[in-house]
């Protein structure tokens, strides 16, 4: 925490739930036909949302800190405040959630139980926005548990075999990790009393470790334990493949702004504001982390290689990017912090990206599966370029914002006396360059030989007039994050941009 | 004082309702039911104002002093069980006035007027034989009330009134014992004179056995899953709710008042725990192996017994019993409200689908959104997730286990809930629309209003209180136990 | 053995075997007279207890023992209306049956 910081008790951080818990709230008790109002008031609180983040940016990183806190049982209060790193959290989901609101219209259109799928929708991001806002251990696990109940209606939403056992199984391991939370933020608060997120660590820890130090190790590694199923770290990433029978837009959700991205942020804040990189590089925790970051981002992009099903390679691209973030928080080096936070938007940004193309792939040619794509860029060219600019950048090239993220870390592990960082990220690099290429080069290839003879025989022609190969709610989204991809890949340096505010977040952590 | 003359509306208000009920015509009897469910709801809030005034509020009978007369009083686990009472029997009769299938006949109302307050008595009790006087009344009318099912019940309110009435020796036995060896059946007195380690151990083993068989502890447990389903289903909400909670808070006095007198109470108390850990993990299995959305719920009460249980360890051992005293009041409570709401939304289910059975309620999750969210709901809470009071009942027990260092029921604390959510998970995956049927072709019979939103008010009411505990703890902090009340 | 250890002693026995049968006899008719037959063995303790020495009985157990033959008359007469619609359940799916 800056000395400079200025706590102002206010409504705001409320607000900022309000905003997508109150569309929830009557979006189902509308009835299933009332499609027009249903969706402006989802479109109505995301732009709200999004809206009042903006405002807010300056204010927090001018060092004003807003918070609000209610008695939960006596001597525990829920807070949530908006520091630096929960605003940038926010930011983040409140960007998304507007685009994959926009994209979710339009994918489920004419499909029934909507009221129920927009309700869960708009609760998700308000558990999310819960999670990023928490001020206190208490309140993160609060929201954290509330995440994993109103995503298992979306991953189960087809109501399908598969996407009830899907949903079982994503259920089985999130309150699985639950549990594993809840004991950790029993026993620390049980230890030190209310546990307050403090960038660069809680004195109260700190002592407490010094005095007990196994009994620290155990609760951070119990602690740990509990994000990081959300966080797909391995081996605890056997959910996330599973879940993919979500529908697209869920996906997106899952996989760029709730579900993964909150065990992402978990770790940074349980390693950051709880116990300070230098309490947990003491304790040993740093270093098992960064081998479980590291053994997770070469595994997942191993089992990425293999797989043909579009949606399960990204899913594996996941746990292996996600793990990214892990790493970087592993080490103790300020511009690896930096990089971690950062790259929880870059990540963000791309896999959304890549996600809404395998939506628009599935939805308009029913392709699902690698082999299938051969030829796809003349049929869907904007689609396809949108999915090489994000699988680009996933690989790590520049101008794209994942180039950013990898060099920032490869900096971190080399500032941070690792050099063993730079073969990881590196081999990671070739690792998923041999999963994007082939798909990226199938895409822009002809498509198979063996049909018809003409070019377009394989796929069916667009069904609408407009000359548009898709929907626009389904591709705008999808071109807009890509531009997103290419910005703060390009206009790194710029202020505001994630990655100067992401220096600024972790400046935070290293006082 | 006026306050404290309010400790007799929560008794004789639903008595003389119940009475009149009997001859009154359905419409009217329901009506009054209800109001006086309201009434005794205001009467709870003003108790526990009172009780945050100034402390228990005492009222001897009649102006006669123990040990001639009858001393009743509320503190904080007091108002706070009136006021569940108050909740279910509300919640309960608005749905069986709604719709008659939820009673079961017209006896319904008198018998639950005589079962209210017989629970309520049970509630401000404070001498062992007033307790055992209402509890027998209790019985006589929750075996009624399961015999309303029909004439296929009768066979589960006998196995139930059997096993029922032999807890009851039991407990008499205690309460002689008592009053043998100290001269009174008052229990703060009996708790001053009692010095004699071993009949003080055994007071406590005689109740622990007696309410077990009651409250279907396991292994007395087997009589529960047959009856509460037997039962209509307001009659099923109202038994596993609220009558339970009767013999679970005499467990809880005896445990209060005698535990401290002796070196048997710690591990008598062990055993209680064990039973309870046992019933956990026994009920929380065959819940996940039923079919019927009834028998799910009903074996989901014997789990859950077992963590109503589980305070009684947890106070000999915590350095504060306060928070695992109160931490076990408030999963008590949460279970109350949760389980009516399970219930009843069972029972509109079942209506609507015109059967019980997991497999006939494909398709459910659209036609009645919101009584399937009750049950998910209720589910959170029975399985101790936030944002729902069965959480802040949790974390004070996980808090309380942890301090004591004890391993086993954190444990147990934990992973149960996994299993509390499993069978939840199992129901609601029951109602979801069967693959590529999303027209819900099927024809469901929707019943009636009330019947729906009931059942969702009590799931809210978990998540409210879940959100602001803060105002219950203050009111069970403000009364503490062993506090002389 | 002074009256009061044999009317203890009685008690404690007659419970005890009213208890088993309680729960090992299937008839129902039998499971109830069973269940008096426990009861009786608490009234008789409680009686016990009765006995100061000085030949004044105290009336608080005599109290407790009428309510508990109230309690168990209430019990046993809807035992029986139970029992016997169990019976005649029974007997209609005999004669289904045949």
């Amino acid at each position: 925490m800056n000395d400079d910081t200025v706590t102002v008790m206010s409504a705001l951080p409320v607000v900022l739930l309000l905003t997508s818990l109150v569309p929830a709230l009557l979006i189902f008790a509308l009835r299933e036909k009332q499609t027009v109002l249903r969706t402006t008031l989802n479109l109505a609180g995301a732009i709200a949302k999004v809206v009042l983040v903006i405002v807010l940016i300056p204010r927090v990183v001018a060092g004003e800190e807003l918070r609000a806190e209610f008695t939960w049982i006596p001597g525990l209060d829920i807070v949530f405040v908006t520091d630096t790193f929960s605003l940038f959290f926010v930011a983040l989901s409140a960007g998304l959630w507007l685009a994959t609101t926009i994209y979710a219209v339009g994918y489920l259109e004419g499909s029934p139980n909507r009221s129920r799928f927009f309700g869960f929708f708009s609760l998700c991001v308000t558990a999310t926005v819960g999670i990023a806002l928490a001020g206190n251990l208490l309140t993160f696990l609060i929201f954290f548990e509330l995440l994993t109940l109103v995503t298992y209606p979306l991953v189960a939403h087809r109501g399908t075999r598969a996407a009830l056992r899907g949903a079982r199984i994503y259920l089985a391991y999130t309150l699985g990790g639950g549990v594993a939370l809840l004991l950790g933020v029993a026993w620390l608060t049980l230890e030190v009393g209310p546990v307050e997120f403090r960038a660069g660590g809680i004195p109260e820890v700190a002592e407490f470790a010094a005095r007990d130090p196994l009994t620290a190790t155990v609760i951070g590694a119990v602690l740990l334990l509990g994000v990081g199923v959300k966080a797909a770290l391995f081996p605890l990433h056997g959910w996330l493949p599973i879940a993919m029978v979500a529908p697209a837009p869920v996906s997106a959700l899952l996989h760029a702004v709730a579900v993964v991205k909150a065990g992402a942020f978990g770790i940074i804040r349980i390693v950051e504001d709880v116990f300070g990189l230098a309490l947990f590089a003491e304790l040993g925790m740093l270093q098992a982390l960064a081998v479980v970051a590291s053994v997770t981002i070469v595994y997942g992009s191993v089992r990425a290689l293999a797989q043909d099903d579009l949606k399960k390679r990204l899913a594996y691209s996941t746990v292996s990017q996600v793990s990214y973030i892990a790493l970087g928080a592993a080490l103790l080096s300020p511009i690896a912090t930096a990089g971690a936070i950062v790259h929880m938007v870059n990540q963000g940004f791309m896999k959304i990206t890549l996600f809404f193309c395998a939506g628009l792939f599935a939805e308009e040619l029913k392709l699902s599966k690698v082999s299938q794509l051969a030829g796809v860029g003349r049929r869907m060219p904007v689609t396809s370029a949108a999915f090489t600019i994000a699988a680009l950048g996933m690989i790590g090239l520049p101008p794209f914002a994942g180039f950013i993220s990898k060099w920032a870390l490869g900096l971190g592990g080399l500032d941070a006396g690792q050099p063993w960082v730079i073969a990881v990220l590196l081999t990671s690099t070739v690792l998923n360059a041999a999963y994007f290429l082939p798909i990226i080069a199938t895409i822009w290839t002809s498509p198979r030989s063996e049909s018809e003879g003409s070019d377009e025989g394989t796929f069916p022609a667009p069904a609408r007039r407009s000359g548009w190969e898709a929907p626009a709610s389904l591709l705008l989204p999808a071109v807009a994050t890509a531009l997103f991809v290419i910005l703060f890949g390009v206009a790194a340096g710029w202020d505001y941009s994630p990655w100067v505010l992401a220096q600024i977040v972790g400046e935070g952590a290293w006082p | 004082m006026s306050a404290a003359a309010l400790v007799l509306v929560p008794v004789f208000l639903p008595l003389a309702v119940g009475a009149l009920s009997a001859v009154l015509p359905r419409r009217a009897a329901a009506t009054l039911t209800v109001i006086a469910a309201v009434a005794t709801l205001m009467v709870a809030v003003l108790l526990g104002i009172a009780v945050l005034d100034a402390g228990p509020v005492r009222l001897e009978v009649a102006g006669w002093a123990p040990p001639v007369g009858i001393l009743l009083a509320a503190d904080g686990l007091s108002v706070v069980m009136i006021g569940l009472s108050a909740i279910a029997v509300l919640a309960a009769t608005l749905v069986a006035a709604a719709d008659d299938h939820f009673a079961g006949g017209h006896a319904f109302w008198p018998l639950v007027g005589a079962a209210a307050a017989a629970v309520n008595g049970v509630f401000v009790a404070r001498d062992v034989f007033t307790a055992f006087v209402l509890l027998e009344l209790l019985t006589i009318a929750s075996v009624a009330l399961v015999a309303l099912g029909g004439t296929r019940s009768a066979a589960a309110a006998l196995r139930y009134l059997f096993v029922a009435v032999t807890g009851s020796l039991f407990f008499l036995l205690a309460v002689a014992l008592t009053y043998g060896h100290t001269g009174t059946v008052d229990l703060a007195r009996a708790a001053e004179r009692a010095d004699d380690t071993v009949i003080v151990g055994a007071i406590i083993a005689l109740t622990v056995v007696g309410m077990a068989a009651k409250t279907a502890l396991f292994p007395l447990h087997s009589w529960l899953p047959v009856a509460h389903p037997a039962a209509p289903a307001a009659v099923s909400a109202l038994l596993s709710a609220l009558v339970i909670k009767a013999s679970i808070v005499i467990l809880w006095r005896i445990v209060e008042y005698f535990g401290p007198l002796t070196d048997l109470a710690a591990p008598l108390a062990t055993a209680v725990g064990v039973a309870g850990a046992a019933a956990v993990l026994w009920g929380g299995v065959l819940a996940l192996r039923r079919d019927r959305l009834k028998s799910i719920i009903a074996y989901s009460t014997v789990a859950q017994v077992g963590y109503m249980v589980l305070l009684v360890p947890l106070v000999f051992t915590a350095s504060d019993p306060q928070v695992a005293w109160i931490g076990g009041i408030l999963i008590t409570l949460a279970h109350g409200v949760a389980k009516v709401a399970m219930f009843l939304a069972a029972g509109a289910l079942a209506t609507a689908a015109g059967t019980s059975r997991l497999d006939g309620l494909e398709g459910t999750i659209s036609r009645m959104p919101w009584t399937v969210a009750a049950i998910g709901l209720a589910g959170v809470s029975l399985a101790g997730l936030p944002p729902t009071l069965g959480f802040v009942g949790k974390w004070m027990l996980v808090q309380a286990s942890l301090d004591a260092g004890a391993w086993w029921w954190l444990a147990l604390l934990l992973g149960g809930g996994l299993l509390t959510f499993a069978y939840t998970a199992r129901m609601l995956r029951a109602t979801f629309n069967p693959p590529g049927d999303f027209s819900g072709a099927r024809e469901l019979t929707r019943p009636a209003r009330t019947v729906a939103i009931v059942p969702l008010a009590l799931a809210a009411l978990s998540v409210v209180l879940g959100l602001i505990p803060w105002l219950l703890i203050e009111v069970l902090s403000a009364a503490p136990m062993g506090g002389g009340a | 053995m002074t009256t009061l250890q044999l009317f203890m002693y009685a008690g404690a026995f007659i419970l005890v075997l009213g208890v088993a049968a309680t729960l090992l006899v299937r008839d129902l008719i039998r499971r109830l007279i069973a269940l008096n037959v426990a009861s009786g063995g608490v009234m008789l303790l409680l009686l016990a207890l009765a006995d100061r020495g000085d030949g004044e009985p105290d009336p608080v157990p005599q109290a407790l023992v009428l309510t508990g033959i109230v309690v168990m008359a209430a019990v046993t007469g809807i035992a029986i209306v139970l029992a016997r619609r169990v019976e005649q359940l029974d007997d209609d799916l005999e004669e289904v049956e045949q």
